[in-house]
């Protein structure tokens, strides 16, 4: 297996909060995290509110700084690097935001936003001629106009400017995209244009993105591997399609199942409803933190933690789950949970 | 290609045409004949929802599916009563039970409408008030519709409570919304929606600011308060996976208009506006990983340059010289009773 670009092994971060019900004031957002990204995948992160995929992504993009755990991105710690490193480094990993119409300055035009991270990256492109050509090729490369460069954000309806966003990411060259719910705030027939434009974009500068979502549809669309969170843990890991046809953790098939279908054949399909919600981070359960909701949970789930199990996945990639009792089928699975529930 | 808009005709009886099985279809709730809602902007007045035609029946969930300002949130507002200053209700009938809501003083519409109909809003946290317990304000309908003392709406509260599955209602009934979560909140709303058991229930994206477990959780309570209280419900969304499972039929939303209506298993297995066709292919499913997905190119017309015509012209394959002339009503397709299309070329969007 080659060399990751990016690894991250053991990554915990504690945020201290100032009060809450259980009065516990520490806040474990990540705990023990442990990934890696291939230089041209696609990473699906997927979690439901609360769970760290935004701290997460904020630590990557190391505007968090982490308690414990590593960072490995090819083979350096960019933690440890300051000065000319840090900023080169910072120029290989580069972020999209959800939202199109908070992202963009609306006081500068399409131009200037593209090209403002040059302002602090001055050696890549220090001409301005350099710059004007740049910004061009940038606004074709994600669809738009030359003309486009002097039209203001409110100009440009939401698809349009989600590729500005991506534009200003690309502008920098990198080799990481963190892409924070990038199609979640479009409309479905503007989402599968931003989609495309994505993948195009991937396969052209062979770009690794890490790909943040709660539609899990899209998540299958797009991500080579995918990630599941719950309360700051990585619960399941593993090549997307063993993931989403055969998860292995009780959550992560309550999560496929939760999610709606678009299946008119009319043949009625099995829901698990998880009882209750996500319980507060700042007190999490012992044991395993899922098991509060999990039907299948017994009493050694409140007192041990459940170590992360790889187990076989018939086409030989990893596929990893924490839990005592990984499922066996989806079969199985929906009849336990229907008797249980 | 036909079959199988029979075959799926077959699975619902209640939609199908024959007389036998017309007998047993439900109640019309409501009816709305040719809405049209009008905004008063700075640019001029334009047309929001335009010439817009449903029913919602009895124990059975219409969606109304559409795009963000595609006018499905404002077709909710305007049945409910509850429009902007600035939009006027420009013409059309809103018969809820056969009276017509439209043509009801402000007065008569809160006594009539008021226990008549009930709505839930996309954003709980908003829509709560944040200085009154959630007992206060579970408790208002029952103080001013039925005319109940504090203390015995209190009790109605707590038992709305249960009904929407909040635990501890007892002590829960004291508490603000801040100090519920956001799955919670949305129980609240539900239930001071369904409080006096209205006839028909507006939920306008219920679930689109809540978790996909939650989302699941709420829409299992709207289907078990739908069939308890036999309410129509008229669930607005833009998420076409939660109208195949939640919704029995559909109307599509273009630009303020309805393009396409029919039972939802036989509109998504066979649509009958290129609209239609173009939202059912955008979405990833049943795909090669990273295969190129069909989008719709370009965005939806703004409301000040609707052009004359059909109201999807710039963005349709089919389009030709008659689509920018003359705009289609909304007709019947494929004989069927239940189905209809607003396309000069209905017949000629093939499924493959």
């Amino acid at each position: 297996m080659p060399e990751p670009l990016l690894a991250i092994d053991g990554l915990t971060k504690t945020f201290h909060v100032a009060k809450s019900a259980s009065g516990n004031t520490r806040l474990k957002a990540l705990d023990g995290i442990r990934l890696t990204v291939g230089r041209g995948e696609t990473l699906g992160l997927v979690g439901e509110s609360g769970c760290g995929k935004s701290t997460l992504a904020r630590t990557l993009m190391m505007l968090e700084t982490p308690d414990e755990g590593t960072v490995t991105f090819e083979g350096t710690n960019p933690f440890g690097l300051r000065g000319k490193e840090l900023l080169n480094w910072r120029r290989r990993v580069q972020m999209v935001f959800q939202d199109p119409f908070a992202s963009l300055n609306a006081r500068m035009n399409a131009a200037d936003i593209i090209a403002e991270p040059w302002a602090t990256h001055r050696s890549l492109y220090p001409t301005s001629r350099a710059r004007d050509a740049r910004v061009r090729e940038l606004l074709h490369m994600v669809g738009l106009r030359p003309s486009d460069a002097r039209k203001s954000p409110q100009e440009f309806s939401g698809g349009q400017r989600q590729r500005i966003g991506i534009a200003r990411a690309l502008a920098l060259n990198p080799d990481v995209i963190i892409l924070d719910e990038p199609v979640s705030a479009l409309d479905l027939s503007v989402q599968a244009q931003v989609l495309n434009l994505l993948n195009e974009l991937q396969k052209e500068l062979g770009v690794s993105y890490i790909f943040i979502s709660h539609d899990l549809t899209v998540v299958r669309h797009v991500a080579d591997r995918v990630a599941v969170m719950y309360l700051g843990r990585i619960i399941e890991s593993g090549a997307t399609e063993e993931v989403f046809d055969h998860p292995k953790h009780p959550y992560t098939a309550a999560l496929m199942s939760a999610s709606p279908k678009l299946d008119v054949s009319g043949t009625p399909r099995d829901r698990i409803v998880l009882r209750g919600e996500l319980p507060s981070p700042l007190d999490p359960p012992s044991g395993c933190r899922f098991r509060t909701r999990c039907w299948k949970a017994q009493d050694i789930c409140a007192e041990v933690p459940p170590e992360p199990q790889v187990l076989a996945a018939p086409d030989g990639t990893r596929h990893v789950a924490e839990c005592h009792f990984p499922l066996d089928s989806i079969k199985g699975l929906t009849g336990a949970a229907a008797t249980a529930l | 290609m036909k079959t199988a808009a029979e075959q799926a005709s077959s699975k619902c009886p209640v939609t199908a045409g024959t007389p036998a099985v017309q007998a047993k279809a439900r109640d019309v709730v409501l009816q709305v004949r040719d809405l049209a809602v009008d905004i008063r902007t700075h640019r001029g007045t334009v047309r929001a929802v335009n010439s817009v035609r449903f029913e919602a029946r009895a124990g059975e969930t219409l969606a109304l599916l559409g795009e963000s300002g595609c006018g499905k949130s404002m077709t909710a507002k305007a049945l409910a009563g509850i429009m902007d200053p600035v939009c006027d209700l420009a013409d059309g009938q809103i018969l809820l039970n056969g009276t017509d809501l439209a043509a009801l003083s402000p007065k008569e519409r809160l006594k009539f409408a008021g226990p008549g109909l009930g709505i839930v809003f996309q954003d709980a946290l908003t829509a709560l008030n944040p200085v009154y317990t959630v007992g206060t304000q579970l408790g208002e309908a029952f103080r001013i519709h039925r005319g109940l003392n504090a203390k015995q709406a209190r009790l109605e509260a707590i038992d709305l409570m249960k009904r929407v599955g909040i635990p501890e209602p007892e002590s829960r009934v004291n508490s603000y919304p801040h100090q519920f979560s956001g799955g919670m909140r949305q129980r609240i709303l539900i239930a001071m929606a369904v409080a006096l058991n209205p006839r028909l229930l507006i939920a306008d994206e219920p679930t689109t600011a809540l978790d996909v477990t939650v989302q699941a959780q709420i829409m299992q309570l709207l289907r078990t308060l739908r069939e308890e209280g036999q309410m129509a419900v008229i669930l607005i969304t833009h998420d076409l996976a939660v109208v195949a499972e939640e919704a029995d039929s559909v109307a599509v939303m273009y630009a303020g208009n309805v393009v396409e209506s029919g039972p939802v298993s036989e509109v998504f297995a066979d649509p009958r506006h290129p609209y239609t066709k173009g939202l059912l292919e955008s979405v990833p499913v049943h795909l090669e990983r990273g295969a190129q997905l069909k989008s719709i190119p370009g965005s939806p017309p703004e409301l000040h340059h609707i052009p004359a015509g059909c109201v999807y012209q710039s963005r349709c394959p089919l389009v030709q010289d008659i689509c920018r002339a003359e705009r289609p009503a909304l007709r019947a397709v494929d004989n069927s009773p239940t189905r209809t299309a607003a396309c000069h070329f209905s017949e000629e969007i093939t499924n493959a």
